[in-house]
């Protein structure tokens, strides 16, 4: 019988598709919130503070929740960490200040605080106010492009000193990731929104929307009118596979398949294979396939080249894919992919293993059959906008020094367009810590 | 298996533990109960004169801290506030039903021997084993010169004391209040008045916590609020003082106590026990969990009895005593010194701040290989403790005892300029 790809949207009711799209994790009630805090040791010196990238006083606004002070936890929080919000939601807490909670020693059970930081920092977006206010406008304009975390985070922090900003992003919302590219079930409903708007509340940024460095302006018109410029780009490529038949119909870039899922609003209309198999290791490739599934995929198969523990997607992320039926399979490499008819019908690979203390990949081949592929293999940072502009790439980043500087005079970066580990949270602290070496070295031109 | 069987001044009782006069043991509903529940008697909720006194709505306020509730509880209530002949009827009819049980009956009434000539027969008629005289609450009823009014008072406690053993035969226990400089002035009053045994503590005045939308002390009462009596678990240790200053007084040798005072687990009662008390009285705990605390504190402390080799209370009780002394007994010579068990330590650096900021600068914070790492620095550690108390893991911080070279007290000791030495 011949059968085209089974490719189709409404796979369940509009009803279910609401319930799995729902807060996967929703929030610690007041008496939780209250009881977890209460397990926090205060620890002095404490690791986690040590473990977190933006270096939020874990303990400290802990202490702030279980004393019922939760203005003074989110206060603490968000100077730190002005997306302490989606932090709360989004981060890897498992590999970070989760990981080094002594509670863990004690009774491998940590401090759940990722889930406390939700609850000071959405008791203060209930406010409707953040607590920071501008210093006196300096009248100095700084131009940010891209309004994704690190972007929101350099924006923010510019602000707060009292300069003016520019906040650019090729996309109609801001938010980067946070809006196109985290799992709908994490952050639900229009939290992305709510939170740019908490962030900009401050005052100071205006919004440049649908305007793309390279198509709309280039770092040279932007500094005509502005003294400094952020670059939070991140990377918005993603990776070819090398895949015969990569081009078929039914192949997606895993991003692509995210950000459909993103900006619908009930997910009825977003289309989804009734077999598929997701291709890569990382987060990317487990917020693809949980949602897959979750959209009604009959069967969503996760393909990785390498073993469990190379993967980059966190033991918690792999259980949970696991836990949202999405089968795993290891140690196996991409081949290519078969066709009928101009559409993807099945995905072969390569049995791997280790010799030698390498991954090869030369055993038996199996083949996977498959309505829809989702190539989540990486994404990269896209480097034609910045050819010609003076700002220094290496290995494949944006090369910047500690404090965030190009090689560009007035020129800074960070976030995922520059080298480290590619976290919402990290990406906040280079765009925090971009905006302090602004804030200096625009000072310290003033002061000569 | 060890026995329990309790004998305090001739009462016999399955056990020691009596739920304490309070509002678990104001109406015969609540004390068949108790008894069905395995304790071995009440001390019914204390009897005054009528008409009864009337109680107010709100009536308790709490202490909660970290997750524990009631850590401290502090009531408002007042005595009985039912007619004495209901209370005297119900009395009657639980003590005849069990036989085997304590059944004391708390009395206040007011210092005028004909009140007192009045009621004792009531309640002697109820065949109820014994009498407490409530000489110690502290709030309400001593604004009425009764309760605390008369318990801070030795005089009155002499008086009011040889009043009730002149007219009564039942044997009497005097309930001391804690609302006072010395617990050894009343005890001695008691037993000058020919008391069979006091009871101690009562509760604490207080004031539990202050609403700060209300601006008013808790538990409010439509707008304003009163002290009140302390008790629970927060209470246990002014007890267990008390307790011991009874217990080791020598012109008290001989008095038996009843100890009462945040008694929450066996482990509580045995505490009570060995600082002089052949006897125990629970309140709040059964007012947090219900009756059935008291299974655990039978099994409990007969386990722990077995554990130790003591067949019987009398094997138990005042066995501390000896060993409570006045600071001035101990050895100025003794030195221990804190341990701390590396393969434990969860690295929360409690210890050392502790001591860094508040103490003695006897712990170092170290980075070994990166990692976090807490040392005693043994020439500065005074063996204060403080370190292990507020350790969060069990047994990673302990405290050894080093050799000791004699014993030099301070009034041995050549810095006293009273003593000898110089």
């Amino acid at each position: 019988m011949d059968r085209g790809p089974d490719i189709a949207a409404g796979r369940v009711s509009r009803e279910i598709l609401a319930l799995n799209f729902a807060d996967a994790h929703p929030p610690l009630t007041d008496a939780q919130a209250v009881i977890e805090a209460d397990r926090c040791y205060f620890c002095y010196d404490a690791p986690c503070i040590e473990a977190c990238p933006t270096g939020i006083d874990v303990p400290t606004f802990i202490k702030g929740i279980a004393t019922g002070n939760l203005a003074g936890a989110a206060r603490t929080i968000l100077e730190s960490n002005i997306l302490g919000g989606s932090c709360a939601r989004v981060c890897p807490t498992e590999i970070l200040c989760e990981q080094k909670c002594v509670r863990n020693a004690q009774e491998e059970k940590p401090v759940q605080i990722g889930a406390l930081q939700r609850r000071a920092t959405d008791w203060q977006m209930a406010k409707g106010v953040q607590p920071f206010t501008r210093a006196a406008a300096t009248g100095r304009r700084v131009a940010v492009v891209g309004a994704g975390p690190a972007g929101l985070a350099c924006a923010h922090r510019l602000a707060v000193h009292g300069h003016e900003v520019t906040l650019f992003d090729a996309k109609p919302k801001p938010g980067g990731l946070n809006e196109y590219g985290v799992a709908a079930y994490k952050t639900p409903g229009d939290f992305a929104q709510d939170e740019v708007n908490f962030v900009l509340s401050v005052g100071g940024v205006t919004l440049a929307p649908d305007q793309a460095l390279g198509r709309d302006f280039t770092i040279d018109t932007l500094l005509n009118d502005h003294e400094a410029v952020f670059l939070s780009l991140g990377q918005a490529g993603a990776r070819k596979a090398g895949l015969t038949g990569e081009d078929l119909s039914g192949v997606m870039n895993a991003v692509d398949f995210i950000e459909s899922i993103r900006t619908s609003g009930t997910k009825e209309d977003v289309a989804v294979g009734r077999r598929v198999v997701v291709v890569g290791g990382g987060n990317t490739a487990i917020d693809a396939a949980v949602q897959a599934k979750r959209l009604g995929a009959e069967e969503v198969t996760l393909v990785y080249r390498r073993g469990r523990e190379t993967m980059s997607a966190t033991e918690v992320e792999q259980a949970w894919a696991q836990t949202n039926g999405v089968t795993i399979r290891h140690w196996a490499a991409p081949e290519r992919i078969e066709g009928v008819g101009g559409a993807a019908s099945a995905i072969a690979f390569t049995r791997g293993r280790v010799l030698d203390g390498r991954a090869v990949h030369d055993g038996e081949e199996f083949v996977l059959e498959a309505d829809m592929i989702l190539k989540a293999v990486g994404q990269h940072v896209v480097f034609d906008p910045l050819e010609g502009s003076g700002v220094e790439t290496e290995g494949g980043r944006i090369r910047v020094d500690a404090f965030g500087r190009t090689s560009r005079p007035r020129v800074y970066a960070g976030g995922d367009c520059t080298a480290g580990e590619d976290l919402t949270v990290a990406a906040v602290r280079d765009g925090r810590d971009a905006a302090e070496a602004i804030h200096a070295d625009l000072t310290k031109k003033k002061e000569v | 298996m060890a026995d329990l069987r309790s004998n305090f001044i001739g009462i016999r009782s399955p056990n020691p533990f009596w739920l304490a006069s309070a509002p678990p043991t104001d109406k015969a509903y609540n004390v068949r109960r108790a008894f069905e529940a395995g304790w071995g008697g009440v001390v019914w909720k204390t009897l005054g004169e009528d008409p009864p006194v009337v109680n107010v709505s709100s009536r308790y306020g709490a202490l909660s801290y970290r997750g524990e509730r009631m850590f401290g509880l502090n009531n408002i209530e007042l005595i009985s506030d039912r007619p004495l002949a209901v209370n005297l009827a119900e009395i009657k009819d639980v003590k005849r039903d069990y036989p085997d049980r304590a059944v004391i009956v708390s009395l206040m009434v007011p210092c005028v021997e004909e009140s007192w000539k009045a009621i004792l027969p009531l309640v002697e008629e109820t065949g109820a084993d014994g009498l407490e005289l409530n000489f110690g609450c502290p709030h309400g009823m001593s604004e009425r010169n009764m309760g605390s009014a008369v318990g801070q008072v030795p005089e009155y406690v002499e008086m009011v004391t040889r009043w009730v053993k002149q007219h009564s035969r039942m044997p009497t226990i005097v309930k001391l209040t804690p609302n006072v400089t010395s617990i050894l002035a009343p005890a001695r009053a008691a037993m000058r008045g020919g008391a069979d045994a006091v009871s101690l503590i009562n509760t604490i005045q207080s004031v539990v916590s202050v609403d700060l939308d209300a601006m008013a002390p808790t538990p409010v009462v439509d707008g304003m609020g009163t002290h009140g009596g302390y008790c629970g678990p927060a209470v246990k240790p002014i007890a267990l003082r008390m307790l011991g200053e009874v217990a080791r007084s020598p012109d008290l040798a001989g008095l038996p106590i009843s100890g009462i005072g945040g008694i929450s687990t066996w482990r509580d009662a045995a505490e009570f026990l060995v600082m002089g008390a052949s006897n125990l009285q629970v309140c709040t705990a059964a007012m947090h969990y219900g009756f059935r605390v008291v299974e655990d504190m039978k099994d409990g402390l007969s386990n722990w009895m077995d554990e130790k080799g003591f067949g019987s209370l009398s094997d138990v009780v005042g066995r501390a005593v000896p060993n409570f002394v006045n600071w001035n007994q101990l050895n100025l010579k003794f030195k221990t010194l804190a341990r701390i068990d590396q393969d434990l330590c969860v690295q929360c650096g409690l210890c050392h701040i502790a001591c860094e900021d508040t103490s003695h600068q006897a712990i170092a914070r170290l980075r070994v290989d990166g990692s976090r790492r807490y040392e005693v620095i043994d020439e500065e550690c005074v063996g204060c403790n403080l370190c292990a108390h507020v350790c969060p893991v069990d047994d990673c911080i302990t405290m050894a005892p080093q050799p000791t070279d004699g014993v030099l007290t301070w009034p041995n000791h050549p810095n006293n300029p009273m003593s000898g030495a110089h």
